[in-house]
């Protein structure tokens, strides 16, 4: 451990390369999850019916249509073989996904990111504990269930529930009282369990991560051997456990977080002063010499700043 | 992982047969919640129609994904997608009021085309068959022409006139010599647009409002055979069925010419019964 571990998250990083360039994965992925959301509300704000529909089912330019693969698994499971266009659209969205890191879907589209990450801030500001952690299973365990219940109710189950399509298609087509599924998630985030829903429960982000698995993007800890343990990373990853296994790897070790819980949000690249990571692909097998092994710094530690 | 390597096997077994099982038992009380609020939550209100070609409840909510996109290709802004916490159906599926907007029963059904997932039945091409619910004149002491006035109004906009809604001439009783002219809807024709009950000229809510046919249809009484209708088969086996109580004086086929109180037709038998009452004098007892 060093000194600079007790600096702020970033700190170091918008010093060495200002502020911009230390956020610049923080406001694309906020300017994408912005446009998102746009792309769905400029057809009922401004009458440009460019995309259609929301979330879970659209329809792009007339032409393309898009589903939700993880809906359409749950209306399957429920009995219903659906329509070609539907099968399609899973189809398309499935691929895109497994390409390009099914986590994406977590840090650059889903509306609930926000929310949680501005929970996780509050929960910050409040220096609050973690308090519950479930184990990193859940949310397939939490997945399964709503399989399960898919089958047994003969309904697409999560669909009753699931504060995604709540909070998108609410702002969408009319919220009614869905905000309160919006508000529980956020709530439950700042004062039962530090990153609790996508961090843990999500079987949204847990179908998405199954998803991408294999996929092609992927963020590498080419420069391991600059780390100098300031633990910002750690600190800043709403999955901090997928980033020690490659910056912590030993020669030979691929640098690659291949983990499927790693979201692609880019924040570790933002916050490393040492300008360790950086997106690449899985290919990628550019020599990363490992770090040369400190005594007294174990991962713990730095989790424990972190946690 | 190396930490759990160097533990003994059998510890490691009974983490994992704890975790199982405690993760098992959260899901299933979990899944439990949740297939109860699903129950709750699929109830549909009468009020609520679904758009045309909708399938069955139960389907439905296996099939629509609630994209919204039959709601968007409405060129009527006819469906809307239900909010949570008002009185419709499952959060955001799509359904409409009558009273509010009817279906205008598009000649090209867009919003079936536009269903991605077959939710809204491709099979429906010609909207006259479309099920949606049906008509049915619910408040008979108020509907204008079911008091003898000469309204109509929910006659004339039907878009199935004279099929779905005739206008049944019955004598009016109150004035002595007027006809009252009775909307009378006919389920077979009937589509379940909602463009009556929309029209209904009564303040507040309609006199004649579409239900889902679950609740505005009784079933067929089957044991009664309709005499009057054409074709009948089973029309030409009543007749031989007995149709006097056996007794003195009756030309009783079991006992030809008089009444033999232990020949009385085995109730079970075809054609047999048993007497709801008893006749005088004879003897006879209640079973
Ligand atoms: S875990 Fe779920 S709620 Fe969180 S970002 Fe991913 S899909 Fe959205
Ligand atoms: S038939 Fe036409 S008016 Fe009726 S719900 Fe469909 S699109 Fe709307
Ligand atoms: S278009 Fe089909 S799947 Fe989408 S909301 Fe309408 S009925 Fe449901
Ligand atoms: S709902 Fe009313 S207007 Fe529509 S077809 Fe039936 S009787 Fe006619």
């Amino acid at each position: 451990m060093t000194d600079k571990t007790k600096l702020a998250v970033g700190q170091e990083a918008i010093e060495t390369f200002g502020w911009l360039r230390a956020h610049r994965f923080l406001l694309l992925r906020r300017a994408s999850q912005a446009f998102f959301l746009v792309l769905f509300l400029l057809g009922p704000w401004f009458g440009i019916w460019w995309v259609k529909g929301n979330l879970s089912g659209s329809l792009t330019f007339n032409i393309l249509p898009l589903t939700d693969p993880f809906i359409a698994l749950q209306g399957l499971m429920a009995g219903h073989w659906p329509e070609l266009t539907a099968l399609i659209g899973a189809i398309i969205v499935g691929a895109v996904y497994a390409l390009i890191g099914g986590r994406v879907y977590c840090s650059w589209v889903c509306p609930i990111n926000p929310v949680t990450d501005g929970a996780h801030w509050v929960h910050d500001k409040l220096g609050l504990q973690k308090g519950w952690q479930p184990k990193r299973t859940t949310r397939f365990w939490v997945m399964g269930m709503v399989l399960v219940a898919s089958v047994a109710t003969g309904t697409i189950a999560w669909e009753f529930v699931n504060p995604i399509s709540m909070l998108h298609r609410g702002l969408i087509f009319g919220m009614g009282f869905a905000w309160t599924f919006v508000i529980a998630v956020f709530l439950f985030d700042v004062f039962v369990s530090r990153r609790g829903w996508c961090g843990h429960l999500c079987p949204v982000g847990a179908f998405y991560g199954l998803l991408g698995s294999k996929s092609v993007v992927r963020i590498s800890a080419v420069e391991r051997a600059a780390c100098d343990d300031c633990m910002d990373c750690f600190a800043v990853c709403p999955e901090m456990q997928v980033i020690t296994p490659a910056l912590r790897g030993k020669e030979g070790d691929t640098p690659l977080i291949l983990s499927p819980d790693c979201t692609n949000c880019g924040r570790c690249i933002d916050v490393c002063a040492m300008d360790v990571f950086k997106f690449t692909t899985r290919f990628d097998d550019t020599h990363a010499p490992a770090r040369e092994q400190r005594k007294r710094t174990q991962p713990a530690t730095g989790a424990s700043k972190a946690a | 992982m190396s930490a759990a390597k160097s533990k003994p096997k059998s510890m490691d077994r009974r983490r994992f047969l704890q975790d199982a099982a405690r993760g098992a038992t959260g899901c299933a009380v979990a899944g439990i919640a949740l297939s109860q609020f699903i129950s709750d939550a699929r109830a549909l209100p009468a009020q609520a129609i679904r758009p045309p070609g909708a399938l069955d409840e139960n389907d439905f909510l296996a099939a629509c994904i609630r994209c919204g996109l039959c709601v968007r290709d409405c060129p009527y802004d006819t469906l809307k997608l239900a909010e949570l916490g008002y009185d419709g159906p499952a959060t955001g599926t799509p359904f409409f009021t009558a009273r509010d907007v009817p279906c205008e029963m598009c000649e090209d059904i867009p919003c079936v085309v536009a269903c991605p997932t077959g939710a809204l039945d491709k099979g429906l091409t010609n909207i006259d068959d479309a099920d949606m619910g049906l008509a049915v004149l619910i408040d008979q002491e108020r509907c204008l022409n079911a008091l003898g006035l000469r309204c109509d109004v929910c006659y004339r906009v039907c878009p199935v006139i004279d099929e779905a809604i005739s206008l049944e001439r019955r004598h009016n009783e109150r004035s002595g010599h007027h006809a009252i002219f009775m909307p009378v809807v006919h389920s077979d024709k009937c589509t379940g647009c909602g463009k009556c009950e929309k029209s209904c000229v009564l303040p507040g809510e309609a006199a004649i409002k579409v239900l889902p046919r679950r609740l505005a249809m009784a079933e067929a009484a089957d044991h009664y055979k309709l005499g009057w209708e054409e074709n009948n088969p089973l029309v030409d086996d009543l007749i031989d069925l007995p149709d006097r109580l056996p007794g003195p004086g009756t030309d009783n086929l079991v006992a030809p010419g008089g009444y033999a109180p232990d020949a009385l037709p085995d109730p079970n038998m075809d054609g047999g019964f048993t007497p709801s009452f008893n006749l005088p004098g004879t003897g006879a007892t209640k079973p």
